[in-house]
């Protein structure tokens, strides 16, 4: 009895490390996902998007260069101490890079995984000036980063304002964590140069109750509301937008705030609402009908198969595709299929995706092209803007790429980025 | 009159509009622990688990349709009708009553006499077994809720303070439902408990379970009972709070503001979850109104802990609490 007993609680165990051990051949790309938790709805479409394009490389191209990839699943919880654990427990594994989706998780991971020697890929979120590969030689968060986000939102006002925000309001509403505060030091930059006053509203997280903030807009009536939420942050402050009657279309949010989660709850309050976007949405894309082929339609689905082609979704399968492509430029480069995480790394480094690979990828003009270099890990930043249709239910964009104004936001990452080298004792590379 | 003072008005209505919505959940905290001394931890999953109930219900989702479909290859989803909010509510009800027989037969009635921590750790397993399950019935996707209520500013208070004041000030009309709703429910539930064989029936297990057992109260039936009236007190908690945020499993979270409410109103006295919320609510909109600019704002988390423990550095059983006496 004693020895079923242990030999059921070893079993337990096993299954509760929640991943299976790939094989020792694999390319391995773990997979710090969160299905759980209040910041589930987020982080599931994203996961999915994210397996089944790995799951469409393994059953359409046999893997990457004739390399199954292994995505072992590890569940954060969106928790920055279970996501360490996470990566503690996977890295053994022969782990190549890292996408936790959480920029508190990053912060930790930063260090760890230039000690491990083990790519860091954050696109979109993050650590903004990892963006110099000077400094931050393991991590990548291109093709856009939160200061270019700022940066694009204030020149879509400026367009929509003849080119001047002087004297205009802008109050910028957070979320109370590094995530939420990363824009601040930009938009106080681009608040002097271009001369309008900027608000800083935060909330706490998860922010299932904003009407302090909300009050505060109606009483300050801002031109304008930025937005760094995520979560039921996120669909609470569309709620809130519509129930003080501010203008929808004066609401702008980050990408990480422009899912269809965030605006279904408000219904037709939602309408006009917009957010960033890095890279397109729907289903008009010629790779869905691979995945449909070869793993919706197959049962092989990471998830129910019913968040294909959402806004999260999309990102998760864009950042699976960019991971997919630095590993082909890695074997390229190395002349070896069975690539290491150093490797790896110089595939990150070296990675040029176009128009014309996006197009092979069935992926056209669904992301911006990009080239990175040893110091250029953070891409181009430009992002387009997408606006909600709530009677269509679906988003429009209603722009093209607007590039970011790197003319204030490359001093400060310079300025960041030298201040993390120091405290790290970090030599600047690439000279 | 100044517009500060305005201001403050205004944000001490909200705050007190805020406070019954973290009463509502707050009320299951009390029914239970008065009448078990469980501290019921899963009492926000069962508000999460109730509207999730709630809304697949009414869109007629199928449950389990994830787990059917992986299993046996089909591509379930929903039955095609949908059906009217009170109709959803009452079947709603009544899953929650099941639910509470469940919990009883399963948990509870194999853990009588036990410490209290103990039970305090059954509802935390419970807790995090009823979130798997609503994500495994129902999905984890965000799903609006919408039973008819009003949302947005109330025109007529916002006119009749503009034309007074000159700033019209904003009450959501959520906020005031919510305001009523649990009026009625702290009265029906005071009703119930002085007033009916059943009420004192669970005031007596209340007091002591083996004197209630022996006087030939059925203790398992109490328990029923009171989870019910709990389970539906988070039904009605989880559409109000549903219906502010989409229907989503950070809902269960909506528990944390619940709990300086039951420090500082008591943890046995449903008159008590109404003023905590009051005072919680409206304390911590105005901190966050005066004080929130000049140290960095996103007082309200922190500010409402520090209120309720101010309280019980007076009044340590809380305003409402029993006072509890030992003789050594």
């Amino acid at each position: 009895m004693k020895k079923t007993f242990t030999l059921l609680a070893a079993a337990a165990i096993a299954a509760s490390a929640g991943f299976a051990t790939p094989a020792a051949a694999d390319l391995v790309v773990p997979n710090l996902s969160y299905r759980t938790g209040p910041f589930a709805a987020g982080g599931i479409p994203y996961a999915d998007g994210f397996m089944d394009y790995f799951t469409l490389l393994n059953e359409r191209d046999g893997g990457i260069g004739g390399e199954k990839v292994q995505v072992p699943e590890c569940e954060t919880a969106y928790n920055t101490e279970k996501g360490v654990e996470c990566y503690e427990a996977t890295k053994g594994q022969g782990a190549l890079v890292y996408n936790p989706l959480s920029t508190g998780i990053t912060y930790q991971l930063i260090p760890k995984v230039a000690a491990d020697g083990i790519t860091l890929y954050t696109p979109g979120y993050g650590r903004t000036s990892a963006a110099n590969g000077k400094v931050f030689e393991w991590v990548f968060n291109y093709p856009a980063n939160y200061w270019d986000g700022a940066s694009v939102a204030v020149k879509h006002l400026l367009d929509q304002n003849g080119g001047s925000l002087e004297g205009k309001k802008i109050a910028l509403l957070y979320h109370n964590s590094a995530y939420g505060k990363e824009p601040i030091r930009t938009l106080q930059e681009l608040s002097k140069k271009h001369g309008f006053t900027l608000a800083e509203l935060p909330i706490d997280s998860p922010g299932q109750e904003q009407k302090s903030q909300w009050l505060q807009v109606r009483r300050d009536k801002p031109d304008y509301v930025l937005f760094w939420g995520w979560g039921v942050m996120n669909s609470v402050a569309i709620q809130e937008a519509a129930n003080i009657r501010f203008p929808m279309e004066n609401f702008i949010g980050i990408w990480w705030s422009g899912s269809e989660n965030d605006v279904t709850p408000a219904g037709e309050g939602a309408n006009g609402y917009k957010s960033l976007a890095m890279h397109g949405t729907g289903m008009d894309y010629p790779v869905y009908a691979d995945l449909k082929k070869y793993v919706i339609d197959a049962g092989k689905a990471a998830g129910a198969g019913d968040q294909v082609g959402s806004v999260l979704y999309s990102r998760g399968m864009y950042a699976a595709m960019v991971i997919a492509e630095a590993i082909r430029k890695a074997q390229e480069i190395h002349g070896t299929a069975a690539v290491n995480a150093k490797q790896v790394r110089d595939g990150f480094e070296q990675l040029e995706i176009t128009e014309a690979r996006m197009v092979e990828l069935g992926l056209p003009n669904f992301g911006q092209p990009f080239a990175a270099s040893c110091a250029d890990h953070g891409g181009p930043g430009a992002a387009m803007i997408q606006q909600w249709d709530a009677a269509a239910k679906k988003w429009n964009l209603i722009t093209g790429f607007i590039a970011p104004d790197d003319e204030v936001l490359n001093p400060l990452v310079a300025e960041d980025s030298a201040a993390f080298a120091k405290e790290n004792t970090i030599t600047e590379r690439c000279n | 009159m100044p517009d500060t003072l305005l201001y403050a008005i205004e944000v001490s209505l909200n705050g007190l509009m805020a406070g019954i919505m973290y009463a509502l959940v707050a009320l299951g905290f009390v029914l239970i622990f008065k009448a078990s001394g469980i501290f019921n931890y899963a009492q926000g999953v069962l508000a999460l688990f109730a509207a999730l109930t709630l809304v697949g219900l009414q869109q007629g989702q199928i449950p389990f349709a994830h787990v059917i479909n992986a299993s046996f290859g089909t591509d379930l989803h929903h039955f095609g009708w949908t059906l009217p909010a009170v109709v959803a509510i009452a079947l709603t009800a009544v899953v929650m009553v099941g639910l509470a027989w469940a919990i009883e037969r399963i948990v509870l009635q194999h853990l009588v006499n036990q410490a209290p921590i103990i039970l305090f750790m059954a509802t935390i397993g419970l807790a995090y077994f009823l979130e798997g399950l609503g994500d495994v019935m129902w999905g984890a996707d965000i799903k609006k809720l919408d039973v008819g209520l009003p949302q947005g500013i109330n025109e007529t208070i916002d006119a009749v303070t503009f034309n007074a004041f000159g700033y019209g000030f904003f009450i959501d009309n959520l906020d005031i439902i919510a305001a009523f709703v649990a009026g009625v429910l702290v009265l029906a539930l005071t009703l119930f408990s002085q007033y009916t064989k059943y009420g004192r029936a669970l005031r007596a297990v209340a007091d002591d379970h083996q004197a209630a057992l022996s006087v030939g109260i059925s203790l398992r039936f109490i328990w029923v009972l009171v989870w019910s009236i709990a389970g539906f007190v988070a039904l009605v908690a989880g559409i109000m709070w549903g219906s502010k945020s989409g229907v989503q499993f950070s809902l269960s979270l909506i528990a944390l503001k619940a709990l300086p409410v039951l420090m500082l109103g008591g943890f046995t006295s449903i008159p008590g979850a109404i003023v905590g919320g009051l005072i919680i609510g409206m304390g911590e909109k105005l901190f966050e109104f005066f004080a929130g600019p000049l140290i960095g704002g996103a007082t309200e988390n922190w500010f409402a802990y520090v209120l309720a423990l101010l309280f019980l550095v007076f009044r340590p059983q809380g305003l409402f609490g029993e006072k509890i006496i030992e003789r050594v």
